[in-house]
Order: structure tokens, then sequence, then C-alpha cells
């Protein structure tokens, strides 16, 4: 072999060493997924995937595993967080792009940076120490007697400040791409700031704000540590905001020591990682697929 | 540092050798003749039965209004416009009389062969002696010392030797463009090219360093065959040997500088000289 | 009109009301972690690993989460990129633009990283039970990997992308293979790299659920890697479930330590990010 020979040849060895790596990195996606499934097999043969989403009762060593109230804890947290956040968001995603000259921006946006550089354990300390207390004795005793402040609320609360950054800097992406003259056009008709911002810019982005806020929630489903550590973790289908809940990735979280120790239990803990996985897939690509179709590069968010 | 002190010791020992000391070419190498070439890219047709003649050890130069396929036809001589996605190239193209779209031949020892110089220079992202270095190791020199003087033997081979002798380990970004493009000329030189191929080589640079580089062509003329695509009229009156005129993907008119540019035959040539287009 | 112009002012006062309420809120954090946090921070915390009734609020630091971290961070960065450049390098110089596989790849990216971090921890706990591993520096490594792998693959993408097609031109010119262009792109993105590392470490370093179960937790500092480690966000959400109030002020106090390694590589990766726009060779 010659030299010229030897070099083609190792730059297609190393191409198909590249090939295998991107094969690897596609595969796992399809390996965890897979892994998962395995593993949550034997519970799903004993009793139908209907009947354990919809299943009340967890109770391990009775064999009883309903998600029910880790799924309804999940929901109640999620929804508290996306209710708080998205009109927050959505008013200082305006203003910022809109209105906001460029000295508060730059303000807003370092402080949304540091915001969603603040480690979600950091989120979950501070609402112990804030949230909680405040939940138990500011709000709670005017509804119920007695609330230890851990519940479903404080937990939407610090959720929600958590997925605050991802949405502005969706949402700002999403107005950048309206056009400048669709704006100056209504503005040379006669209609006021507001008025072009909502009859022109809103309206056209709708379903980027979807996207994004479907993308939004994809995020906070899986939300574990800053969740875990506000939210009560009773096994329970909450009633009320002030309710303690239980979201999956709690669950998961809180009983892994134990899990080999009852027949089953690992099965159905691998099946709420898979269903958490199996949401947050489809609510990913959804809104991807939405980002990409109106033509957005989405932002690098991590 | 290594290299800056070896450069020092260079210096003092032979660095002015002959070019011929690191590289003889073959007197009678170094023709490329084309024959009924195709390109499409897409479903666009770009090159339309291309036939050329180009002669060795002499300066040959394209012409031709704005998008008529001078680039296009420069890059197919080194297959550098198979790695555009959706192009297709039908015919024949010989290097002295080996045709280089042939099967078996390897894409990197036809592009070893052609040196290309484009219009803007892109030094890569290394510093000034790495940019020259780089092509060299990839053909087989090794070794400090061979390659250090390969460096310096390039760099005085284009003038530059004096300007960088002191920053030779700084990034070639930070050299003003004409020293830049005369830096892509000894980078390209180093490989050990056949043929020099430039596409406007000259036009990013002002009038001094593209003198510069005109020079450089006319005097490598006796160890290359060069071939430059250039705008500027006058230029090719300067230094082509040989001239090829083109007007939208086809080759008008082609043969001695002194006959295309003084006697064109053609009516579209003779429009273009005269400025009619542009 | 006057409507429409009062409509407008309440607008306004409520964006710029929004506005305030997430500065504020950042405020509040701030400064609930100082108030809370500082006193407890000195500098046995972050020398020494925890003593005797270390829990119960006797002396000791946290040096061992500390080295934890940034041992795991440092393999998890090693292992990543192992993974993740020669995957960028074969979307960017073995593979069309338009390519379906190229396409698919980078879908999958944008799937992985929003798959939650609980996900691959299960994930990487079950492949660890399965293969008979306790949960060590090892684990902790790779499960982590796998976290930042699609945070650092995008960050790197985008970069490698910007490759200019004249340099990719030039070097191909001088007769290079593929394989050998891969060192002068790994030159020119050499800073992106950076950028994505400090990114996806920043992202990685506060995460506690890929950790929980595999990197475990230990007092001392590990000497090998089959030996558990303990990381920050562990550290911190352990300690503040105890009842003891000194304990739980170290807490804080590892929160605003933590807070300040995260913001200090986020500093810096958008430092690296600036200098690479002005020295880019284009
Ligand atoms: N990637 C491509 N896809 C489709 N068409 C292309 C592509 N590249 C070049 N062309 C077309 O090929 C023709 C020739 O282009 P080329 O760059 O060779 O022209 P040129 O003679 O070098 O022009 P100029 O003097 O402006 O540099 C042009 O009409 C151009 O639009
Ligand atoms: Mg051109």
């Amino acid at each position: 072999m010659n030299r010229t020979s030897v070099r083609v040849f190792l730059s297609r060895a190393a191409g198909g060493y590249m090939f295998l790596a991107t094969m690897l990195a596609l595969m796992l996606l399809l390996v965890i997924a897979s892994g998962l499934f395995v593993k949550a097999y034997p519970i799903l043969k004993q009793s139908s995937l209907w009947s354990l989403l919809t299943g009340a009762v967890w109770a391990p060593i009775r064999g009883f595993f309903g998600f029910l109230p880790f799924i309804s804890g999940t929901l109640w947290v999620t929804g508290i967080a996306i209710v708080l956040a998205l009109p927050v968001s959505l008013l200082t995603g305006i203003y910022l792009s809109e209105y906001a000259p460029s000295s508060v921006r730059k303000i807003a946006f370092s402080a949304l940076d540091i915001l969603s550089g603040i480690p979600p354990v950091v989120y979950g300390a501070w609402g112990v120490l804030v949230v909680v207390p405040f939940i138990a004795e500011w709000v709670a005793p005017y509804f119920v007697e007695y609330s230890s402040g851990y519940s479903v609320l404080s937990a939407g609360i610090v959720l929600g400040i958590m997925i605050i950054p991802l949405l502005v800097s969706l949402f700002g992406e999403v107005f950048s791409t309206v056009p400048k003259e669709i704006r100056d056009s209504a503005l040379s008709l006669g209609a006021t700031s507001w008025q072009t911002t909502k009859k022109v810019v809103l309206k056209s982005s709708l379903p980027g704000i979807f996207a994004a806020t479907v993308l939004a929630i994809s995020r906070a489903l899986g939300e574990t540590i800053a969740v875990l550590m506000v939210c009560g973790n009773v096994v329970q289908i909450p009633a009320s905001l002030l309710d303690a809940g239980y979201p999956l990735p709690a669950l998961i979280a809180n009983n892994y020591g134990e899990m080999a120790s009852l027949p089953g239990y690992e099965a159905a803990l691998m099946l709420a990682a898979l269903i958490l996985l199996g949401i947050v897939i489809v609510f990913n690509t959804l809104s991807r697929i939405l980002l990409l179709r109106i033509g957005r590069k989405y932002a690098l968010q991590p | 540092m290594i290299a800056t002190s070896l450069s020092s010791v260079l210096l003092r020992e032979e660095v002015s050798a002959p070019l011929e000391l690191l590289h003889a070419p073959n007197m009678d190498a170094a023709t490329l003749k084309v024959r009924n070439l195709n390109v499409h890219i897409g479903e666009q047709s770009i090159l339309r039965d291309v036939h050329v003649h180009i002669p060795s050890h002499k300066i040959t130069c394209i012409i031709g209004p704005s998008g008529c396929g001078k680039s296009t036809l420069l890059k197919t001589f080194n297959r550098l416009l198979e790695t555009q996605p959706g192009a297709r190239i039908t015919g024949e193209l010989l290097l002295n009389g080996e045709n280089i779209y042939r099967e078996g031949v390897e894409v990197i020892d036809v592009r070893k062969r052609m040196g290309l110089l484009s219009q803007r220079p892109c030094p890569l992202p290394m510093s000034v002696y790495e940019n020259i270095a780089f092509g060299c190791r990839l053909h087989g020199t090794r070794g400090r010392r061979k390659v250090m003087r390969k460096v310096v033997h390039y760099l005085q081979a284009t003038g530059l030797w004096d300007e960088v002798r002191d920053r030779l380990h700084t990034p070639a970004s930070r050299l003003s463009i004409g020293q830049q493009q005369r830096l892509c000329l000894a980078r390209g030189l180093a490989v050990e090219p056949e043929i020099i191929l430039a596409d406007e080589a000259t036009s990013a640079l002002d009038p001094i360093s593209s003198r510069i580089i005109e020079d450089l062509f006319l005097r490598l003329r006796q160890q290359y065959t060069i071939i430059m695509v250039t705008h500027t009229l006058s230029q090719a009156v300067r230094i082509a040997d040989h001239v090829i005129f083109m007007y939208l993907g086809r080759v008008v008119e082609e043969g001695p500088a002194s006959e295309v540019l003084h006697h064109p035959k053609h009516k579209l040539t003779q429009e273009y000289l005269s400025g009619s287009f542009s | 009109m006057r409507l429409k112009l009062l409509e407008q002012k309440i607008f306004r006062i409520l964006m710029i009301g929004a506005s305030c309420l997430v500065l504020g809120v950042l405020l509040m954090i701030v400064y609930a972690l100082l108030r809370r946090g500082l006193p407890a921070l000195s500098w046995e915390m972050i020398t020494t690993v925890p003593g005797g009734g270390f829990y119960l609020g006797k002396e000791g630091g946290l040096l061992n989460a500390i080295v934890g971290s940034l041992m795991i961070m440092a393999g998890a960065t090693i292992l990543s990129l192992a993974l993740s450049v020669p995957v960028v390098m074969f979307l960017n110089l073995y593979l069309d633009k338009t390519s379906r596989l190229a396409y698919l790849v980078r879908l999958s990216f944008d799937v992985l990283l929003g798959v939650p971090s609980i996900v691959y921890g299960a994930f990487g706990f079950m492949v660890m039970v399965f293969l008979g591993l306790r949960a060590s520096l090892t684990g902790g490594m790779i499960v982590v990997s796998l976290l930042i792998f699609p945070i650092m693959a995008r960050a790197m993408d985008e970069v490698a992308a910007m490759f200019p097609k004249e340099m990719k031109e030039a070097t191909l010119s001088l007769g290079a293979t593929k394989f050998e262009m891969v060192r002068v792109v790994l030159r020119q993105i050499a800073p992106g790299i950076a950028t994505a590392c400090l990114l996806s470490v920043g992202r990685a370093i506060g995460d506690a659920a890929a950790v929980l179960f595999t990197a475990g937790y230990t007092d001392s500092i590990p000497t090998s890697p089959g030996q558990p480690a303990a990381t920050l966000p562990l550290a911190i959400f352990f300690q503040l479930s105890s009842p003891v109030p000194q304990v739980q002020d170290r807490a804080y106090a590892a929160a605003l330590i933590l807070t300040i390694i995260v913001l200090v590589l986020s500093v810096l990766s958008r430092w690296f990010a600036h200098k690479y726009q002005k020295n880019k060779v284009s």
C-alpha cells in the first residue's frame, strides 16, 4: 500500500468509527426506552396499562400499584406552574421584545440567565426556606385549619419560577419572527402600540406561543428534586391547592433504595419512568415540529 | 520555540537554496486537456461541452462575464466541485494524458497536484508556520527540520519570509490581507503541485499586493502551469500567455493571448473586450 | 379611543409589573440564600471533609462533595466529548447538509435534551444493577455524561455548522482527506467546544436526580473509580432534611457555593462565546 491508499483507508476507517458513534447516539433514546420497557414488563403483564394508570390504590406490599395519585400529583403541580408562569412570562416576553429600552432589556436578560442557571436543588432549598412557610403562615390559614405548607401549591410556585426563563426566551424568539413591516403598517394605520401588539404580534405568534408552552410543560413534568423537596410526598389524589401531592419523578427518586425488596416494585418504578419518558417525548416532538413549522430555530436552552 | 531556533540555524545554512533543490518539476508535465465537459448542479446546466487545452508552463487566463462558469470550471479541475451536493460532472479531464475522473484515481492525489488559490485569502486557523507545515505533513514530509526547511523555502519563494520571520508562530489571521494571500500561495506551493489554480486571486487585494502576486506568477511560470480567473482585463493583458473566454457556460474562444486579446475572432469576445457588457 | 388608551396603560403597567416580579423573585432568592447561607459559610466548609458528628452540627466541611462533584463533572465531560466530537464531525464533514440521517440525529438530540434527568438516573441505575455495579464515581460519570451529551452535541453542532465553506475548500484543495480536515475544524471551533463544555457542566453540576442513585454518597474523598462519591446537590438535599438547625444552615451555605460555581461557569461560557465572535477566522 502506498501513502495515499493508507490515508484514504484511515479516513474511511475514521468515518466508519464516527458512523458507529452516531448510530450509538441515535440508538440512545431507543435503548433507554426499551430498557425501561423490559424492566417494566412484569407489571404490565399482570395488569393492563389502563388499570395501572387509573388505579387509585398504591400499596406495594399488597401488590397494588395504582398510578393515579402520582399522575394527578404531576398534573396538579405542572398545571399550577404553567398557570402561574404563563401570564408572567408572556407579559415579560412582550415587554422585553416590544417595549423595553435596551438597558432594561440587558438587565432583564442577565437576570433571566441567572435564574435559568440556578440549580434545581437550590430552588428546592429556597422553596423550603421561603415558599413553604409563606404558604403555611400566610395563605393556608384563610382556607384550611392546618397546612404544613408542603403542598402542590408550593411545588407549583417553585416550578413556575423555574420555567419562567425558558418561557421568556422562547417567547422572545417567537415574537422576533414577526416581521417589522407588519407592525409598522399597523402603527401607521393609527393603532396604538398595544393594539398592534395584541392584534398583530400576539395573533400571528399564537402557534409559537402554544409550542413554547408545550415545550415548557414537558420540561416541567420531569423536574424532580426541587418539586420533591416542597410537595409533601403524600400518596393521595390532591383535592385542593393546599393538599400535599406526590408527582411521578418524586416517586421514582424517593423509592429507589427499597425497590429491589418487593416483587413488582422495581417494575412499577420503571413503568413510572417509562410513562414520564413517553409523555416528554410526545410533548417535545410535538412542540419541536410546531416550532420548526413556523420556521424558527429553537432557542438553545439547557 | 524549537522551530524558531531551527529557522535561525537554517538561515545561516542554505535557506537561499534554489527552488529546484526541493522540487524539480517534470519539464513535460502539467498539461491539461478538457474534452466534452458538462456540469450540472441539480437540474441546472452550468457548463456545456467545454473543450480546452491548457499548455504547460504558461499562464492561462480565463475571462468572461460574471456567472459564466469560470469558478465552476476551475473547481472541476481539482475535483472540488464534486463536494457540492447535486453536482454531476461528465466528460474527460486529462492531466498529462490521464483522465482524472477515471475510476480508481484518488481524489486527494488529484487535489495535491493542483494548488487552489481562492478569491479571498483563507488562512487555516493556525499559526503562519503551521499553515504551511500542515500541507507538507499531509503529503509525507516528516521531521521538524525538513518541514522547517520547506516552510522557510516557500515563504521565501512568495517573498513573505522577511515580513513574517519573527512571527512564524502568531496566528495567520493576524497578517494583512495581501500577506495572507501570499501565505495561501506558499501553502499551496508547499504541497508541490504541478498546476496552480487561482480564482480572482488578486481581487481582494490592494494594487501593490496584487502586483506582487502577479510578479510571483510570472516567476513561477517557469516551474508550474498556471490557470487564473480574472475580471481585470489589464491584468490579463499584463500576464496572460493563453486566454480562454467563456460565456454562459460555454467556451467561446481560446488561444494565445496575443490573438484572443488583441484580435478576437468571435463577436461576443469583441463585445466583452470592448466593454459592451461586463 | 379613550378606552383603547386605558387598555394600553393597564397592559403597560401589567407588563412592567411582570418584569419587575421576575427581577424581584431573583432578588428574593439571592437575598434568602445570602442571609441564611453566608453566616454558615466558612473556610472550613470548603477545605475539610465531614468530621465526626458533622450531621449533628459538629465540625467538618463539604470538601468531599465539592471534590466529588468536580470529579464527576470532569469525567462526564471527557466521556461526553469522546462521544459528541465524533458524532458532530460525522454530521458536519461526512454527511451532506440535506442528509436524512443528519436530520434524524439532530431531532434525536432535541428529544434527548428534553428527557428528564430522573429518567437518565433510573436508566443508569437499572444498567448498573444489571451489571452488578455499586453506586460509584464511575456510575455517576457515565450517567451524567449521558445527561450532558445532547446539550454538548447540540451546542457543538451549531458552531461546527458555521465552519466556513471557503476554509473547507481550502483544506480539501491541499489534498486533505475528510479525516485530516477534522483537525482544522477542531482548531477553528475550539472556543465553541469550550463554550459547549462549560454550558453543559454548568447544567449538570447542579443536577441531583441523575446522581442520586448512581454516584451514591460518602463522607470521604473517593480514591478509586469504584468508590461512591458525594456531590454538592445531594449534600444540600441531605443536610436540608436534617432537623438540626446548624446542619440546615450549612445546606444553605452549600447552596450558595453551588450557585456561585454555576454562575462562574455561566459567565465563563458567555465570555468564551463573546471572545469567539470577535476572533473568528472567517
Ligand atoms: N451550488 C450551485 N447551485 C446552483 N447553481 C450554481 C451553484 N453554484 C454556482 N451556480 C451557478 O453556476 C453559474 C456559474 O457560477 P460560477 O461561480 O462558476 O460563475 P463565475 O463565472 O465564477 O462568476 P463570477 O465571475 O461572478 O465569480 C452561475 O450561474 C451560478 O448561479
Ligand atoms: Mg467566480
